[in-house]
């Protein structure tokens, strides 16, 4: 089964390598930009025996590992959540 | 005193951390290689600056959950000393051993410089013998380490005194233009609250012998050694 872990920045960090993109962008002529945050996209594939039970896993990779509570915060997304709109191959 | 020196792939500033306690204090030390389960039979252990596993998902992520991390709660509830330094910091904050988290500098910039740095707390067993406003010289090394807390953190830290070092001036006022990488109240160093666990962004291991530029960085180890006197400068050993 696979599953896609986004971590970002909690609102309110000052995301500096997001100010530093955003900064670029505005250079490249792109002067509309308002807000911009850069975050990771982790994916895990891994047997489970329902979508229920490998977020519950990938939930206790986040906890572990996969964020930093102080920092970040994640939601993690499975096939079916991104099926509709065919982001997951 | 019986020193281990911790070495993860990726690790650095171990030889010199080596170097000083062997060559500089003549204390027994050894290395302690990542996958080691047991910290018996040493007194204080050393996390030394680098990049653990490549500082891969975040600075001292994975390091924080090695083999010898784990071993390193047990050493501490037991009352072992352990001083982490630079990417030992971050490793101390991701295991939880200390309070908060060390982020990208604000500036962006790896910032490799000397600082100065205001002793606030000398009631621990890294700091005793120095005075309160002191100022230290080291050098800091990292691209990483803005320390980061939340406000109720940050007040347990100021109402424990967990707060040990500050970026300053030289003459230890504590100014933004001193704050080399944006961390918050311009903290360099904390402890735990029983004062057994010192981090540190900057190197005290790079500032140990006037050939070097400077020996306050081996002022913390005559501290621990208990050869400091009373006006933060030590013996003669």
């Amino acid at each position: 089964m696979k599953l896609r872990v986004l971590v970002r920045l909690k609102p309110g960090i000052l995301d500096v390598q997001g100010a530093a993109v955003k900064r670029a962008l505005v250079g490249l002529g792109f002067g509309e930009l308002g807000d911009l945050r850069v975050g990771k996209v982790i994916e895990v594939e891994l047997d489970a025996a329902s979508p229920e039970a490998a977020r519950a896993r990938v939930a206790e990779m986040c906890r572990q590992l996969l964020a930093n509570p102080i920092l970040e915060d994640y939601t993690i997304e499975t096939a079916d959540d991104l099926a509709p709109r065919g982001a997951v191959r | 005193m019986r020193f281990g020196v911790v070495v993860f792939p990726g690790t650095w500033s171990d030889c010199d951390f080596h170097y000083v306690i062997s060559e500089v204090l003549h204390e027994p030390v050894k290395y302690v290689w990542h996958r080691e389960r047991s910290l018996e039979g040493l007194d204080c252990v050393i996390l030394p600056g680098g990049f653990s596993y490549g500082d891969y998902l975040r600075a001292g992520a994975v390091a924080g959950r090695s083999p010898v991390v784990e071993a390193l709660r047990g050493f501490v509830a037991g009352g072992g000393l352990v001083l982490g330094s630079c990417n030992g910091f971050q490793i101390l904050c991701e295991a939880g051993l200390l309070p908060g988290a060390l982020m990208r500098n604000e500036c962006l910039q790896y910032r490799c410089q000397s600082t100065h740095l205001v002793v606030e707390n000398v009631d621990t067993p890294f700091t005793r013998g120095l005075r309160p406003g002191q100022v230290l010289t080291m050098p800091i090394s990292h691209g990483e380490g803005k320390y980061h807390a939340s406000p109720e953190t940050l007040a347990e830290l100021k109402g424990r005194n967990q707060v040990v070092f500050r970026y300053a001036e030289a003459d230890g006022r504590v100014t933004k233009a001193a704050n080399p990488n944006g961390s918050l109240e311009n903290i360099a160093g904390i402890v735990n609250p029983e004062g057994t666990v010192l981090g540190l962004m900057p190197h005290p291991e790079r500032a140990s012998e006037a050939a070097m530029g400077g020996a306050d960085g081996v002022l913390l180890f005559h501290a621990l050694l208990g050869s400091l006197v009373e006006d933060g400068t030590f013996l003669k050993r």
